[in-house]
């Protein structure tokens, strides 16, 4: 609190009129970003606002013009904080969580300002890792569409009379004896799980449902049928042996990839010393990232899938079906294969289907999986949401029997299937509370937006999996006038104080006692808060077995589960990049191509190529389905025939200007059967609407044309020969003659090594890559005409039939060919090599001939056909001040007409240098990362000095799996890759 | 003089003329005030050149964005129509080689306008690599002087850099061989003048010649000088602009055959067009006695030879693709030139370029104005394609399938291609209006003294 100066007596006694404060702030805060930044909610600027604009804007422009340049002062602080210095950076552990998702992470603040998300390394759940969509969470933080301030009706308030009339609307729904609801995403923090639930027992006869758009409500149902517990257990990939996966896209959409990523690639690191891995099937009807992970994919439509399990699991128990799908030869193998590999094995299944999933159960129990690969007791907290809840929850609603809704962190006016019923429910409740942090569908249409901060804004805790504690702490004050959800709760229970005081008592009062934590909360506190986690003994418990009659229930089961199947069935599923959806204003992630449609900016149907030729349709033709969803198509190879796919989180009608418009929304088609939603759907027709949708695909030829890119081997032939799959490299070694002396790099020769069997394609690594480098976003029209920016990308081949293909995927960005083709013409030695073996940029230097584009054979060079940064034709994060805040400081923002790459995250480089330096010690290997190694879920990235015979690197270099992408062309690249090993037999 | 006079060879300027008459029928159109067509060519000429104004424009103010490049085609339309035009510049040169080295005195009616044609189609050529810069306002980067960052020099290891220095110098070249190729003719211009602008004009750019003995001698030597320093220039310039496809790594371009073959190509596509804008200025100006029908004969004998050549090169190069086990240039030459996506392209190259020039074997076809007007546009249509094959086929589909694209050129593209049109055509419309458009004082020459003394009846 500033100190308060007086004049008189009279000053000191009063308070500045409350008008005047309000005036005040708003001419500070808001008037002037209104007019520049768009029309928020409940702020209308005058004409005369305008003018006063206008006029001030051309004084000051010509006071500008006076002036060689404009002047931007930069102040020294006068004393300067702690732990902010200037061009350092600092880092704040925290918790990412975002009702899908959860990750500890490590925030890089720069200068006051959080600018890159990182993996906490202390987390033994993400161990150091994190996913796209954490990755690009930051930029939230700075997105213009975020609510600055509560609106009442859609028209700014303030907080106090918001909380004012949303209390008169509370009390009198309790007076008149109809309910309050809280309607939250899974809340995951055992802190705000207390705060709602004290703020519930006021309002006596009130309800709170927790409520996902990507719904585990079947999974909870059958583990509560099965155990009497309805929870998620957790699942360890890396214990199992052989991986059945039923359409569940663990390494893609599914529960918690990127920690699954990690597990995965866990159990199938192969090395010469140990050449064991696990084996995975897939069994699945659209292609998923996961699908194409796996060593053999078995593809079924939605509608048998039961029948499926019901074989399997038959075949299991030893007794012999009656009758038996087209695949059961398949089958049959895979019973053996999963007798033979019994408690060491892991059967998931990812879909909304309680007798798929209890099936699935009794199939892990029936293989003693539970003692092992998936523990029960230690439960998943995430995806808690029912859908049977929700339902009543509708028809309460349209009963009139809800009198005040609160939401957070929901949006079911857009991701629910029965939006419609929702909203004609909703318009009953007279109290409509919404805590959305930015504008959507349900905020758009509620009494009151109580905004929530942004997650970097607020103090917060997880409990992601049982036991496993983290903190969340605020790196930045709120940039708006927004309050986190918590304290809201917290001021209409009628409680004062902040929730961080609220916080640390329930932290000492919940969490502190458990034993071996020494006596001092302080120290206890101050630890956790600096490790971001906190790691308790793990739950005891024992494992009940499975209720037999529930499961006997279950069986046999009882044929399509899709009502009246049509000529089609379709599935609806996630991207990689959007998810659910919740993100879908984050140009970054709009940006990131599918790993593998190879599309962003859309949604689409996918087609199987046997479909697509019946409906002679091709891909970017746009269909009708079912006469009421229009969506473009795309040719998808390995999509079951007669099976079709989109991706829910598209077709956002209100957000900000990003994704208003983008996609189509696909989920009215869902249905909500039994309960459950229902993601399978007939299709009963596919019209051609003779429309043409650009598609921006960024890469349009699939097949490697017999070349050896992505170098593969199986299981059997690796152990017999190493070099499996990597013989052509001797024959190309033996042809490598040069006239000129090897270049000896002393000291420093940074090289990356890329682990082909551990990426998953994941491509968390391009927008880590995006978020530490200024990478900017170009939109659909530019990526259409194959100019984006991304400097690492990940090239996915198809190979095989077009009805089940192999999928290969391969990260490509710059290999720093030691003898790079780009280097000798450049005609201005724009691009040149630095003595530590890095291919180096000088932006400055660079007349853009484009000649190092065109001699690159691995096209990793990226051209900036436009302004960018600073363009309103560019209308995403880098044309407003806001947006911009976010850029890394370490990083050039290049101007139009210069060419730029991949620079192995050069001012990481320079930065750990320097502090070696100034420590007075040399540089070890390990403390520096280029971003994509550092975020790489699944750890397939390797970064270090190959100069040094005892680095890690150096060894990799040395595995007989190594190669080096187009090594024939004596290009003597710094990034080797590891030939990729199936585990198949041949 | 006799010499020419022979029964195989037959008199390179007919008609029996004097040197009155030579000069008054070579600087008539530089006289009279221009035909109704010549005002419609050059509105029309104006207008491509307002086009290509616009497109270059957007070009500078908005960014390459506004072409049909990607990140895989970083060179399309702008260096296809460099190395076209640049072809097309070095018909006029030859020539003069031809001239002055060779001692050919039947290129002498024709060098005049074939270096005005070179000059124009040069100065197109050199408009590409500058607005093909991401940042054209710092284009001084690329010439090493002097500075004080380091100081820092240009690569001289890049093609690109040797490619400036190849075609400024060819360009200065071009224009010194022209303007002082015209000085005796301007100071005729300038004694015939009648207005006294115009006198002083052509005076000015006559540089005092007098037409005297030690004139003469000076003229002669520098001709001799500066034919012997072109005739390198003529092969290093299309050979440079060839290195930068042969250094560089990518199938398609790195073969070492690029040199002689854009050399002879160039020859072919210059020769074409020299034989375009001599039948149409041979008809419009009825210039038949001094641009005969044996002139367009030896061109049309060049460009057999010229197109026998390319074809042989197009042979060379698929025959390689296939001997030296390459993969990638395989691929390049069978299955996306010859056979693939760019298989339309690449046979409309070798159908305009080695095929049908092979009519002109025959003297029926040889001797037609039409066919010969007709082939010599398709030549030049076939060599726009040759460079597209080039550019675009291996660039698009180059060593990893994954950065493989289409590419299309955009509005402005278009515009600037058809700008250069516009520069040229109003060039050269600018030159016939105001400049002889034959060497007077060369082909003077080339008349018979002895005839004229008869005449007079000397």
């Amino acid at each position: 609190m500033e100190k308060k100066y007086w004049k008189s007596l009279e000053e000191q006694n009063s308070n500045p009129p409350e008008d005047y404060l309000a005036d005040h702030d708003y001419v500070n805060k808001n008037d002037m970003l209104d007019l520049v930044q768009g029309e928020p909610a409940g702020v209308s600027s005058s004409r005369r606002d305008f003018l006063k604009l206008c006029g001030f804007s051309l004084a000051t422009s010509a006071l500008v013009a006076g002036c060689e340049r404009p002047v931007h002062k930069a102040i020294p602080y006068l004393f300067k904080p702690e732990e902010v210095s200037p061009g350092m950076a600092t880092y704040y552990a925290s918790t990412f969580y975002d009702g899908d998702d959860y990750g500890s992470i490590l925030v890089k603040v720069r200068d006051g300002r959080p600018i890159k998300i990182e993996g906490n390394d202390l987390s033994l759940l993400s161990s150091g890792t994190a996913g796209a969509r954490i990755q690009a969470s930051v930029l939230e933080l700075y997105d213009t569409a975020r609510f600055r301030f509560p609106l009442a009706e859609g028209i700014k308030t303030s907080w106090e009379e918001a909380d004012r009339n949303i209390m008169a609307g509370l009390s009198s729904a309790r007076a008149a004896g109809k309910k309050t609801v809280v309607l939250t995403g899974t809340v995951i923090s055992p802190s705000t799980r207390r705060i709602i639930n004290d703020f519930l027992t006021l309002h006596p006869g009130s309800g709170w449902i927790e409520y996902d758009p990507l719904s585990f409500s079947a999974m909870l149902d059958a583990n509560r049928g099965c155990f009497n517990r309805r929870v998620i257990p957790s699942l360890h990939f890396d214990r199992a042996d052989l991986i059945v996966s039923f359409g569940a896209d663990f390494l893609g959409t599914w529960l918690m990839p990127a920690v699954f990523a990690g597990q995965y690639a866990e159990g199938r690191r192969v090395s010469e010393e140990r050449a064991v891995m696990s084996r995975h099937v897939q069994i699945e009807s659209s292609l998923s990232l996961t699908g194409a992970n796996a060593d053999e994919r078995i593809q079924i439509k939605p509608s048998q899938l039961q029948e499926v399990l019901g074989y399997l699991f038959a075949r299991l128990r030893g007794s012999v079906p009656e009758v038996a799908p087209a695949i059961a030869e398949k089958l049959d193998e895979l019973a053996t294969e999963l007798k033979s590999s019994s408690g060491r094995s892991i059967v998931v299944c990812g879909h909304n289907d309680v007798r798929a999933q209890g099936i699935v159960n009794a199939m892990n129990y029936l293989l003693g999986n539970y003692e092992t690969t998936i523990d029960i007791n230690t439960h998943v907290n995430l995806r808690r949401g029912g859908d049977a809840t929700m339902q009543t929850l509708v028809d309460e609603m349209n009963r009139g029997e809800v009198a005040a809704l609160i939401m957070h962190n929901v949006n079911p006016l857009f991701d629910y299937p029965d939006s419609e019923g929702f909203r004609s429910g909703l318009e009953r409740v007279g109290l409509k509370v919404s805590l959305a942090g930015a504008n959507d569908e349900t905020a758009a249409i509620s009494n009151f937006v109580c905004p929530d901060s942004h997650y970097l804004e607020s103090w917060g805790d997880a409990e992601p999996v049982a036991g496993m504690y983290s903190l969340q702490q605020p790196v930045i004050r709120p940039l708006g006038d927004t309050r986190q959800m918590q304290e809201s709760f917290l001021t209409w229970s009628g409680r004062d104080g902040e929730y961080n005081t609220y916080l640390k008592e329930f932290w000492m009062n919940n969490i502190f006692d458990s034993p071996g934590e020494g006596t001092n909360f302080q120290a206890f506190w101050n630890s956790c808060l600096q490790r971001g986690v906190y790691e308790a003994p793990p739950p005891e418990g024992t494992l009940i077995p499975p209720d037999r009659d529930y499961i006997e229930s279950l069986l046999p089961p009882v044929g399509p589960s899709v009502s009246a199947v049509g000529e089609f069935e379709m599935e609806i599923i996630q991207s990689v990049a959007l998810g659910s959806g919740r993100h879908a204003n984050n140009p970054w992630l709009q940006e990131l191509p599918d790993p593998v449609s190879r599309l962003c900016w859309d949604n689409f149907l996918a087609v199987s190529p046997a479909d697509a030729g019946k409906l002679s349709l091709d891909t970017g033709d746009e269909v009708l389905i079912n006469g009421s969803i229009a969506i473009p198509v795309l040719v998808q190879p390995g999509q079951t025939p007669g099976t079709m796919s989109a991706a829910m989180g598209y077709g956002r009608t209100v957000a900000g200007k990003v994704a208003t418009g983008v996609g189509t929304n696909v989920l009215p088609l869902a249905g909500l059967a039994g309960g459950h939603v229902d993601y399978r759907i007939s299709v009963n027709s596919v019209e051609k609407t003779g429309r043409k949708h650009k598609m921006a695909l960024t890469q349009t030829h699939h097949s490697m044309e017999g070349r050896s890119i992505v170098r593969e081997t199986n299981l059997p032939e690796y152990r017999a020969n190493p070099m499996a799959g990597n013989e052509i490299r001797e024959k190309i070694q033996k042809h490598m003659y040069t006239l000129y002396d090897e270049v000896v790099f002393d000291g420093l020769h940074w090289a990356m090594s890329i682990d082909l069997n551990a990426c998953t394609g994941c491509s968390a690594c391009v927008i880590a890559c995006q978020a530490e480098n200024n990478i900017p976003v170009i939109g659909k029209e530019e990526v259409y005409r194959r100019r984006i920016m991304h400097w690492i990308r990940i090239d996915r081949y198809y190979s095989g039939n077009s009805d089940n293909p192999g999928v290969h995927f391969m990260p490509v960005m710059c290999q720093h060919c030691d003898n790079a083709p780009c280097e000798n013409v450049c005609p201005v030695s724009a691009t040149n090599h630095s003595d530590e073996g890095i291919n180096q940029m000088a932006y400055v230097r660079c007349i853009g001939t484009k000649y190092c584009i065109n001699n690159c054979p691995y096209k990793v060079r990226r051209f900036n056909w436009f302004n960018y940064a600073r363009s309103d034709d560019f209308d995403f994060h880098m044309n407003n001040e806001t947006g911009r805040l976010v850029l890394n400081p370490d990083v050039t923002v290049r101007e139009r007409g210069i060419v730029e790459k991949c620079s192995f995250c050069i001012q990481r480089i320079q930065e750990a240098k320097i502090r070696a330096k100034t420590e007075g010690r040399t540089l070890r290997e390990d403390e520096l990362t280029p971003a994509c190694v550092q975020t790489c879920p699944s750890k397939a990235i390797v970064f270090g000095n190959i100069a040094d015979k005892t680095s890690r690197i150096y060894q990799l270099f040395r595995d007989k799996r190594n190669y080096h992408l187009l090594e024939e062309l004596h290009t003597l690249p710094s990034v080797g890759y590891l030939t990729k090993v199936k585990n198949r037999k041949s | 003089m006799d010499t020419y006079n022979t029964s195989i060879r037959p008199a390179l300027v007919r008609g029996n003329k004097d040197y009155r008459q030579v000069t008054g029928e070579i600087a008539g159109p530089a006289e009279r005030s221009p035909a109704k067509w010549w005002y419609v060519a050059m509105t029309i000429a104006t207008g491509a050149l307002l086009f290509g104004l616009w497109a270059m424009y957007v070009t500078v103010v908005e960014g390459l964005g506004t072409w049909g490049l990607n990140n895989s085609v970083g060179w399309g339309w702008d260096i296809i129509n460099f190395v076209w035009w640049i072809g097309i510049g070095h018909a006029g040169t030859a020539f003069t080689i031809f001239l002055i080295v060779f001692r050919a005195k039947w290129a002498s009616s024709i060098n005049r306008a074939a270096e005005a044609m070179t000059v124009f189609a040069v100065m197109n050529a050199g408009l590409f690599p500058a607005l093909h810069l991401g940042r054209i306002w710092l284009i001084f980067f690329i010439f090493p002087y002097p500075n004080t960052r380091g100081p820092l020099w240009v690569n001289f290891n890049s093609p690109l850099f040797w490619d400036v220095f190849a075609i400024t110098t060819y360009l200065l070249l071009s224009v010194t061989l022209w303007y002082f190729g015209m000085v005796p003719d301007l100071a005729t211009m300038r004694d015939r003048a009648t207005s006294k602008i115009k006198k002083g004009i052509y005076g000015f750019f006559s540089m005092g010649w007098v037409g005297s003995v030690k004139n003469w001698v000076r003229y002669e030597a520098l001709a001799k000088i500066l034919g012997g320093l072109a005739a390198p220039l003529v092969v290093s310039v299309h050979t440079i602009v060839a290195l930068d496809f042969a250094v560089s790594v990518i199938p398609g371009w790195h073969t070492t055959i690029l040199p002689p073959y854009f050399f002879v190509g160039a020859i072919f596509s210059g020769f074409a067009m020299v034989l375009t804008i001599m039948i149409l200025i041979r008809k419009t100006f009825a210039l038949t006695d001094f641009i005969t029908r044996a002139h367009l004969d030896s061109i049309c004998r060049v460009l057999i030879f010229g197109s026998m050549v390319l074809g042989l090169a197009y042979m060379t190069e698929l025959f390689i693709a296939w001997y030296s086990g390459s993969e990638y240039e395989f691929f390049t030459f069978f299955r996306s030139r010859a056979t693939g996506k760019y298989s339309v392209a690449f046979w409309i190259m070798v159908v305009c370029n080695a095929i049908i020039p092979q009519l002109l074997w025959f003297r029926k076809i040889r001797g037609s104005l039409g066919w010969m007007l007709v082939i010599s546009i398709i030549i030049n249509i076939g060599m726009w394609y040759e460079r597209f094959v080039i550019m675009i086929s291996s660039l698009a589909q180059d060593y990893l399938p994954s950065s493989w694209v289409s590419y299309s050129p955009t509005i402005v593209d278009i515009g600037i291609y058809v700008g250069t049109f516009g520069i040229f055509a109003c060039g050269m419309l600018l030159f016939i209006r105001y400049i002889p458009m034959i060497a007077i004082s060369e082909v003077k020459s080339l008349t018979r003294p002895e005839r004229d003394d008869t005449k007079t009846g000397k």
